[in-house]
């Protein structure tokens, strides 16, 4: 009886079943191996999350991105006013988060990697890459640098999916992914 | 009823003798039960309100509230329903599972009233700044957005007083000790209270070393709090109250298993040691939050996200065999003993109680357990951080599984602790089922448009206001419209249960010996039933069987991830 004192007062004597013997080896065992398979995948998977990041001020952060815009911007998206950048393949390539915005756009070549630096200016947001579904947490003061090499071309959406208040819903960025040039 | 009272040195102290299960019940306790329990109900009413407009928001062909009252629902929401119903009710249930099953006094009944007034405060404090506009913050409140200052102050005070109750649960452990009022072990359901309890003082203290700050900061004493500390300790508050709740549930369960069929757990040893694990391992999930935050080790997230060698998830594998275990042996014992499935064909399921405690156990293991195991390791989290797929986890684990359980438990507290009849049983009846019909639905639909992408905590999937356009695909929008009707369902065994509760307390004929005889909700003799002879002799092919399907669906389901998470971009 759950709500009872046990039946036997030395109840920590009591033989085991066997079927529960067998079933909490097997639960342990599948624990080992969930465990294990997380460390496998850094061995041999090719998506594992960068641990690279620095604590940075926004305006530094800020600087950086604008400059790297500046340089390899190749055009503006529609009358957006928002410059698409075209940066080299295995540059630093920036992208950063504020509200609500995600700046610039990137253009970048299929199976080609660059070094992906997120951050924010102001609040948290979330990186939400789609339809490919990569999803990253951004906060200010710290950016996070992840190397990134985009296997389909297309066009691709960045959802934020960390609330930031009440323009949260527009703000949206976008990535192109063009074939090798 | 019989009135005895209380050794010399309490006079004040009054006990009755429970009819139906013969606990001696002490009336300060008694009251105490009641008023948590009631004012639990209340958030669970205005949280369940809150919830169905969000539901009704995000189905794209409803969208019901403006952007600002939505957010301002969903911050609302998730404090009524996570924190205060959940809470009162646990405050309750730790009073019930010391107090009560150990037949002694409540210690200091008057700062049990002092917790209660503190925590009714809190919540009202923190409800009257969400509904104000200017703290929709939601649940988390992650710096550096702000909420007013006694949207924090209202959390804090709910806290203290919460913690108060946590020491009046220790204080009367002992002097159940000292007074002998039980012999050798305390139950299993009082070690699972105790289990919940020590896990909530760790909770409540994280959440103190978080919340006095951030109090602080929004008054403008501190003028910096650290986004990534904030997440790391803010969770050890938010996750770890999550497993207070695993822990209290998995405890109702084997309460309503013993009281409706006099179950008694397989082995006192293997259950103990998995409420045990909970101890020892549970509070290291905040690193559930903290899988793609920037400058995190991989070997930190690992450890942790795992429970250390997943040995939390196997204390809640051994519950997962040991409750059916026990209703299949209680249940062969009364003699429904032909093949593998007829004891659970034959189970109580007109009974609330049982219905309800039965279905918040498989849901919470096959949709709760195995999504949360699969949410939180480490590379596959980048596919579902913040995606739908997270509140779909979790309103598999706190509703489906927490107030489902607490729902079915409060079908035997209404007649043994109010003394009253239930009014519209045969609406009772059906309550659970509709409930978990609802939330197995809003579980599941936002775990599959949380694997298309879909954002959660976002007013407007059609992007429609966005300089630069998204599409999410059609099946994404089929799922959010299936939720939004998964959602009425559940909307619609929420408020069946409270207007059953609230009428049957106010409304109920009152619980007479003819009533108990001609309707008993616990077994005979407060299900106390014959020892079930030698352990070896049990046989239990019908909960094997079970478990066999669970342990398959869980390998299944946790590779066709990695497979998922293979097809993405790769990145290092």
């Amino acid at each position: 009886m759950a709500i009872r004192s046990p039946e036997k007062r030395i109840w920590w004597n009591e033989p085991l079943q066997k079927k529960e013997i067998v079933w909490i080896a097997i639960a342990f065992l599948w624990g080992l191996t969930m465990f294990a398979t997380m460390i496998v995948w850094h061995v041999i998977g090719q998506q594992n999350l960068s641990n690279e990041a620095y604590r940075i001020t926004s305006d530094d952060y800020s600087n950086r991105t604008e400059a790297m815009a500046a340089k390899y911007k190749i055009r503006e998206e529609g009358d957006t006013g928002i410059p698409v950048v075209h940066p080299p393949a295995g540059s630093e390539v920036y992208m950063l988060a504020r509200l609500w915005e995600w700046w610039p756009i990137l253009e970048l070549e299929k199976g080609q990697s660059y070094r992906l630096h997120l951050s924010s200016l102001d609040w948290q947001h979330g990186f939400s890459l789609q339809p490919t579904n990569i999803n990253i947490q951004v906060h200010p003061g710290y950016e996070m640098v992840l190397t990134i090499t985009p296997s389909e071309a297309g066009e691709f959406g960045v959802v934020c999916n960390e609330y930031c208040g009440i323009g949260h819903h527009t703000m949206v960025g976008k990535i192109y992914v063009v074939d090798k040039k | 009823m019989t009135a005895t009272t209380a050794p010399a040195a309490y006079p004040s102290t009054t006990f009755r003798t429970c009819p139906e299960t013969g606990l001696r019940v002490d009336a300060k306790a008694e009251a105490l039960i009641k008023a948590n329990a009631v004012v639990a109900v209340v958030f669970l009413a205005l949280g369940g309100f809150f919830g169905i407009l969000v539901a009704l928001t995000r189905w794209p062909a409803v969208h019901l509230l403006p952007a600002e009252w939505f957010y301002l629902a969903l911050t609302a929401h998730g404090a009524d329903v996570l924190l205060f119903w959940i809470i009162f009710f646990e405050v309750a249930l730790l009073y019930f599972a010391s107090a009560l099953l150990l037949n002694c006094r409540l210690a200091a009944p008057r700062w049990g009233w002092v917790a209660f007034v503190l925590m009714v405060v809190g919540a009202l404090m923190a409800n009257v700044a969400v509904l104000q506009g200017d703290s929709s913050v939601m649940f988390t409140s992650y710096v550096p957005m702000q909420a007013a200052p006694h949207f924090y102050l209202g959390l804090i005070l709910f806290a203290v007083g919460t913690l108060i109750a946590c020491f009046i649960f220790f204080g009367t452990l002992v002097i159940a000790k000292e007074e002998g009022t039980y012999e050798g072990s305390i139950p299993l359901v009082t070690f699972g209270a105790m289990t919940a309890a020590i896990i909530a003082v760790f909770t409540l203290a994280s959440g103190a070393i978080i919340l006095i700050p951030t109090f602080l900061w929004s008054i403008g004493l501190i003028s910096n709090i650290d986004t990534v500390t904030y997440k790391l300790v803010w969770w050890g508050m938010g996750h770890s109250s999550q497993q207070v709740n695993v822990s209290a549930h998995v405890s109702v369960w084997y309460a309503i298993a013993a009281l409706v069929l006099g179950a008694k757990p397989l082995s006192e040893k293997v259950s103990r040691t998995a409420f045990l694990l909970y101890i020892l391992f549970l509070q290291l999930a905040c690193a559930h939050h903290m899988l793609v935050e920037p400058g995190i080790s991989s070997e930190w997230k690992i450890f942790n996200t795992s429970y250390a060698l997943y040995l939390a998830v196997l204390g809640s594998m051994i519950h997962g065999m040991s409750i059916p275990g026990a209703v299949e042996a209680a249940q062969r014992r009364r003699g429904f003993d032909h093949g593998v499935f007829e004891w659970l064909r034959k189970a109580p399921w007109g009974n609330p109680a049982f219905a309800g405690m039965f279905m918040s156990l498989v849901l919470f293991g096959f949709l709760g357990g195995i999504s949360g195991v699969v949410l939180g390791t480490e590379q596959i989290n980048l596919l579902m951080h913040n995606t739908l797929y997270v509140p779909g986890h979790f309103h598999a684990t706190v509703v489906a599984g927490t107030t489902l359980a607490f729902m079915a438990l409060t079908y035997i507290v209404v007649p043994l602790l109010f003394r009253r009849e239930l009014v519209f049983k045969r609406l009772a009846q059906w309550q659970p089922y509709l409930f978990a019909i609802g939330v197995a639905g809003i579980s599941l639909f936002m775990m599959g448009a949380g694997t298309l992408g879909v954002a959660r905590r976002h007013w407007d999937i059609t992007f429609a206001d966005a300089t630069l356009k998204f599409e999410y695909p059609q099946s994404a929008f089929l799922m959010m419209g299936l939720n939004g009707i998964f959602a009425l369902i559940a909307f619609l065994g929420g408020a069946i249960f409270v207007v059953v509760v609230v009428g049957s307390i106010l409304f109920g004929k009152p619980r007479n010996a003819a009533a108990i005889e001609a309707n008993p909700v616990v077994l005979a003799n407060g299900g106390t039933i014959a020892h079930y002879g030698g352990e070896d002799t049990l046989k239990l092919p019908g909960t094997l069987t079970l478990v066999a399907v669970f342990f398959l669906s869980f390998i299944l389901y946790y590779y066709v991830n990695w497979k998922y998470l293979s097809e993405v971009w790769p990145l290092s």
